[in-house]
């Protein structure tokens, strides 16, 4: 029987035939518009990379929030948060450039592998233009890295590490957060009001970047009042117990403890502290006290009655009482019902700083947004007047020092600003030694 | 054909064809529409489907065919990772001998590891490896830090002092990876009307390394030499009182299967270049036995699919977040849509590991073999139907 000539067959062959005259029409190569992800549709793309698992989860879950609302505000949605705020005016809550911005979200883990694979789809299956996020330094220099490779903007979300700025800055990263050394500079003088100048320190240090360069930082800070560095012990981050690292401290002759620790480390590492009977003690003759360098809000949550006393630094608190401060708490109280941390704060203002910057520039192009915010000033974002300086693109800008509340009245009211330290005096050279190192390299466009 | 039996021959060929068609494969939604969320076919993961093969591959000869379980096969690739990243730093951005350094240094590591590991069977060489391991990891993360750069991961910097080629380009970034010329990162779209795929060189250097390592792991499968690991399995006692001493062939394999780990980790690294030090925690040699024994322990191809649903898992389901979700139910009554975005989400984003876990379970209960075995099971199903069916057409026109 050599009839073949069956329905389905015809079928079949037709189909296969219409597939095979229509591939040569739509056959072309991506249309080049130089530069990695050029936005073609009516819409934009943004990747937010945070921690959604592991120790910074926290502030993954607070930071996603503030990017949902910049994204809301971005396309004119809600009440318009610090767009109103802003000192400059290009944005107008049509998203960027007349383009929807819309978002991709992955997780961090907090380990520079994943963070790298998240970003990766991000930039190569979704299209993103720009990759934001992180709440670890380690994270924040492997990505960086990656989108200096890959051709697209990173605005790094909280990060505190010298280094980010420092010896691994890239052309096309951008932090708004403060570091390492801006914490120093602001807490010392207050430590010195308040434990006097002739302490014996003792360092607890996370195991990475961020650690090393803030216990860095401290350490030269506090050693100019006169204080003394009895010992630096570095704790792997991974670590939730502390006890076995705070139990020489008694018996180390040094009167305060300094923890480097943040997020879940932190707050572990403050209650085996406290446990040990070490806020109680006595030490060379004087109240032995426990100092945490970089602490926010989440935290001051986590650590509970622990924390009430403790002097640290922070980036922003949703206390402040300046235009944009209060118009980005009450945006983020409405929508969400509590205070945003820190976190959410330099990640919301990052996001509008991107899309201010595209606005200025009038593309998308990597080093048109590069050029824009290179040495833009800007107020109205919280924190006073702001310079993103053109030689390590770094953000310098006001730093509060603040203290765990005795009495808090609410469950977000835990900590009390004791001091403003002005923009001027956590100001350093670009070739400051601990900085050194690194260089920005030239802006890269990518495809 | 290549000396293989003809079954095997069909095997490579048709995993040679799934690997340089697979930007097709798994791209098989268009682009825009709801579907394109499980589309799997950009460059870094099509990657990561043929390098976490070609790791699994390595493992399989080991626990496969000795069944000797080590749980510290990622200390391997991790070695692996950092010789290519520092081949790239100091030699040269080209991938060839970063990847040979790599296969040989983890071959010598494993050979360390081996030699002190295999002085004991069962669950204490497993521990014995997972101590290592987790040495390594120990090692790399912190006590190392001026080679391995700690957690934050050894990168590429600009002032790298790097003998053949420059440390820099003339605009001044870093050089990329490239293989004779030919960039890593170079990848080519193809518009195919609503379709997009990706055709990335980076992929298929991977994909033609591991169609080769595949074609080698056939041939220790069906080698004398493989023949005796099977037997080191089967009984190890019976083996000594023939006169056989399987310590030889055991510390082979491991030094072969630690090389294989040692040329995924080089050739992660060639991708993107970059060497973390969580690539060698115990999570990560946990992984790789995972994917193994998803997949079929001691089949050929089972490590491979075991490797791709994995990691398939980890960087599709893991993205999927709540607004996602929304999307989908969307066309619900309100309630009914929260109500089905608050059952899924647990089982995406952040909780993918819950689904592994799930699968996984299902798996090693029902399929034992893994997924080899369901597919043999339903070929199985299909046939004894073709065969009814051709059974009664047959006895049709009798009636």
């Amino acid at each position: 029987m050599s009839n073949n000539l069956t329905r389905r067959g015809v079928l079949k062959t037709g189909a296969v035939a219409g597939a095979g005259l229509a591939l040569p029409t739509y056959l072309s190569a991506a249309s080049h518009s130089g530069f990695t992800n050029a936005p073609t549709g009516s819409t934009v793309t943004l990747g937010f990379n945070v921690p959604q698992t592991g120790p910074y989860a926290d502030e993954g879950a607070d930071e996603l929030r503030a990017y949902e609302l910049a994204v809301e505000h971005l396309n004119g949605g809600g009440d318009g948060g610090m767009l109103n705020t802003f000192s400059s005016k290009a944005l107008e809550g049509n998203g960027i450039l007349g383009k929807k911005v819309e978002y991709v979200t992955g997780d961090t883990q907090t380990k520079s592998d994943a963070a790298r694979a998240s970003a990766k789809s991000m930039i190569e299956k979704d299209g993103a233009i720009m990759i934001t996020g992180g709440s670890s330094s380690g994270v924040a220099i492997a990505v960086q890295g990656l989108c200096q490779e890959a051709g697209v903007i990173f605005m790094a979300g909280l990060t505190h590490s010298n280094d980010t700025t420092g010896k691994d800055k890239k052309a096309n990263g951008f932090r708004h957060f403060f570091n390492g050394y801006m914490s120093g500079a602001a807490l010392a003088p207050v430590l010195k009001s308040l434990y006097g100048d002739d302490r014996k320190a003792y360092h607890l240090t996370a195991d990475y970047t961020w650690g090393w360069t803030q216990q860095e930082s401290i350490a030269a800070a506090t050693e100019a009042l006169g204080w003394e560095t009895v010992n630096n012990v570095l704790t792997p981050l991974a670590a939730t117990d502390f006890s076995s690292y705070i139990a020489p401290v008694k018996d180390s002759g040094a009167d305060v403890l300094v923890l480097n620790h943040y997020g879940g480390n932190m707050v572990n590492s403050l209650t085996n502290a406290v446990q040990f009977g070490l806020r109680e003690a006595q030490a060379n003759g004087k109240n032995f006290e426990i100092v945490v360098p970089l602490f926010s809000r989440l935290m001051a949550r986590g650590a509970g009655d622990n924390i009430k006393g403790i002097v640290g630094s922070t980036g922003w608190h949703w206390s402040l009482q300046d235009e944009g401060s209060k118009a980005f708490v009450k945006s983020f109280g409405t929508k969400y019902g509590f205070p945003p941390s820190q976190a959410a704060h330099t990640c919301y203002v990052q996001t509008l700083l991107y899309a201010d910057a595209v606005a200025r520039a009038g593309s998308f192009n990597p080093c048109a947004v590069v050029e824009a915010l290179e040495g833009f000033e800007f107020d109205g974002m919280g924190n006073g007047p702001t310079l993103y300086r053109a030689e390590d693109h770094q953000c310098f800008k006001d730093v509060l020092v603040v203290r765990g509340k005795e009495n808090p009245t609410s469950e977000f009211d835990l900590l009390e600003i004791v001091e403003v330290t002005p923009a001027a005096q956590v100001t350093y050279p670009p070739d400051h030694p601990m900085f050194a190192g690194g260089a920005l390299g030239t802006c890269n466009p990518g495809a | 054909m290549f000396g293989l039996e003809k079954k095997d021959t069909t095997l490579l060929i048709l995993v040679a064809i799934l690997t340089m068609a697979a930007p097709f494969i798994l791209n098989p939604f268009p682009e825009g529409s709801g579907l394109a969320q499980f589309n799997a076919g950009y460059p870094d993961l099509m990657q990561r489907f043929v390098i976490f093969g070609i790791f699994a591959i390595g493992f399989n000869i080991l626990f496969g065919l000795t069944g000797y379980l080590s749980f510290g096969h990622a200390a391997f690739l991790g070695v692996g990772s950092y010789s290519a990243v520092w081949m790239f730093k100091l030699l040269s951005m080209n991938i060839i001998p970063a990847i040979i350094l790599s296969v040989i240094i983890s071959g010598l590591f494993a050979l360390v590891i081996g030699y002190v590991s295999l002085r004991r069977t069962g669950i204490y060489f497993s521990i014995l490896t997972l101590a290592f391991a987790q040495m390594s990891f120990a090692l790399a993360y912190s006590v190392l830090t001026p080679i391995t750069n700690g957690e934050t991961g050894l990168q590429l910097t600009l002032d790298d002092p790097r003998i053949l080629g420059a440390s820099a380009t003339a605009d001044g970034s870093i050089p990329v990876t490239n293989l004779f010329g030919l960039e890593m990162r170079s990848a080519f779209d193809l518009a195919v009307g609503p379709w997009t795929f990706t055709f990335s060189a980076g992929y298929y250097v991977c994909a033609v390394i591991m169609l080769l390592a595949f074609y080698l792991s056939i041939r220790i499968f069906r080698s004398p030499f493989g023949l005796m690991l099977r037997a080191i399995k089967s009984n190890q006692t019976r083996m000594n009182y023939t006169g056989l001493n399987p310590k030889p062939y055991t510390l082979a394999a491991f030094v072969i299967s630690g090389m294989y780990a040692g040329l995924a980790g080089g050739l992660m690294a060639s991708m993107d270049p970059l060497a973390g030090a969580e690539r060698m925690q115990w999570t990560a040699s946990g992984e790789v036995v995972l994917m193994t024994i998803l997949g079929g322990a001691g089949t050929l191809i089972g490590p491979v699919l075991g490797a791709g649903a994995i990691k398939y898992m980890e960087n599709i389901f893991s993205k999927i977040n709540d607004n996602v979700l929304h999307g989908w139910f969307s066309f619900m009554p309100d309630g009914i849509e929260n109500f089905m975005v608050a059952i899924v989400h647990p089982f995406v984003g952040k909780g993918w590991h819950l689904t592994l876990g799930i699968i996984f379970m299902l798996v090693v209960t029902f399929l034992p073999g893994g997924l080899v075995e369901g597919g043999q099971r339903v070929g199985k199903a299909l046939r004894r139907n073709k065969d009814e069916d051709s059974k009664n057409a047959s006895t049709e026109p009798a009636e």
